[in-house]
């Protein structure tokens, strides 16, 4: 038995006895939860219509090999599989962007591949840093942002980094 | 419209490079494919989308993400000593931390906007050091389940596709812990001039 494998029954039922235990009607909160979840879909889906065709007509007329071959030596370098290039550069200025890019790479090279996990956990573990600034200081009023674009870019290629560093250690870089 | 300029560049691009190496027919193809795969992502998606974040709202009725924000406010005290002054500030700080830790991105950001703006009160338009460390947090990714991540592995044909949390929380930390460490140090650096 796979140990991932237990943890989801294991989440589901512990989440709920503890929340009955807490007189929570865990039932309707979890329907609107996943309420919410339709919404999020609901947004994401037409974003990723624009971005999977755009991010397809990319690959296959060779220029994303052409841009991750310029790429290259310098994640080579990093650590990081040059196939990711589109990945890193679309990540912090949009969210489906990256979505679409890293979905396009699971399926190209497989979700259990090397590229596959990398480009997984470079989603997970970095944000869309432009977006989030710009929101940030935008309804805050801040218009001198001194060192937070550097810090958080800093942030960004240490998680894109740590993330092929990460999957060669939990899973080598077969599969 | 970053994004205006992204998209228009890629689709050029593509046209271009679909003519120079004579794979255009590739290329219109690719276009209405990628179409068509969005909509079949985003349907074989959905069943596990939702089932998280109604897995999420559960642990957030059941107060778990008040526990997590009682729990991080030592450290943010120590984090932002002078904005968790003020008991409001440090309320929505620390419920922003939650929030994104539990990958409630609509409830974290709002949190995490009242507590800028209270951060940024007075200063004339120049972000503070600990506003600075503020929005770093928040651009630098602490999420514990991603969700929308597993459910975009599972469409794509991956059996177990949590099993890249412990790879997702070691980047993460590291990411987190470069992000702080480059804001203090170019905080230090700029004073000393």
């Amino acid at each position: 038995m796979n140990l991932s494998s237990l943890v989801i029954p294991v989440l589901l039922s512990a989440v709920a006895v503890y929340g009955l235990g807490k007189r929570v009607d865990v039932y309707a909160a979890l329907t609107h939860g996943a309420e919410e979840g339709l919404t999020v879909l609901l947004r994401i889906v037409p974003a990723l219509v624009g971005l999977l065709t755009a991010v397809s007509m990319f690959r296959a007329s060779g220029a994303m090999e052409w841009l991750s071959g310029l790429f290259a030596p310098a994640l080579e370098l990093l650590g990081i599989p040059p196939e990711t290039a589109p990945l890193l550069l679309v990540r912090p200025v949009s969210g489906n962007g990256a979505l679409a890019v890293a979905s396009d790479l699971m399926a190209s090279h497989g979700p259990d591949s090397y590229v596959g996990r990398v480009a997984a956990v470079m989603l997970g573990s970095t944000e869309t840093t432009f977006y989030t600034i710009a929101v940030y200081f935008g309804s805050a009023g801040i218009t001198k942002t001194r060192h937070t674009v550097p810090a958080a870019l800093a942030a960004d290629l240490t998680g894109f980094a740590a993330a092929a560093l990460a999957v060669r250690l939990f899973f080598g870089t077969g599969g | 419209m970053t994004m205006a300029w992204v998209w228009t560049g890629m689709v050029t691009l593509s046209l271009l490079f679909g003519l120079a190496t004579g794979n255009l027919d590739a290329v219109a193809n690719a276009a209405l494919e990628g179409a068509r795969s969005a909509v079949e992502l985003g349907v074989s998606m959905a069943g596990i989308l939702c089932l998280w974040s109604g897995v999420m709202e559960v642990m957030n009725a059941c107060g778990l993400s008040a526990g997590l924000a009682r729990l991080f406010r030592p450290i943010l005290r120590r984090l932002l000593p002078n904005a968790c002054r003020d008991t409001e500030t440090l309320a929505a700080v620390s419920a922003n931390v939650s929030a994104n830790l539990l990958g409630l991105g609509n409830a974290a950001t709002p949190l995490g906007i009242r507590a800028a703006r209270r951060m940024a009160r007075g200063c004339g338009g120049v972000a503070s050091d600990e506003l600075c460390l503020l929005v770093v947090l928040n651009t630098a990714s602490i999420q514990l389940l991603p969700a929308t991540i597993a459910s975009v592995r599972a469409a794509a044909g991956c059996r177990t596709p949590f099993d890249i949390l412990p790879a997702v929380w070691l980047a993460s930390a590291l990411s987190v812990t470069a992000g702080l460490a480059a804001a203090w140090l170019l905080s230090r650096g700029r004073k000393e001039r």
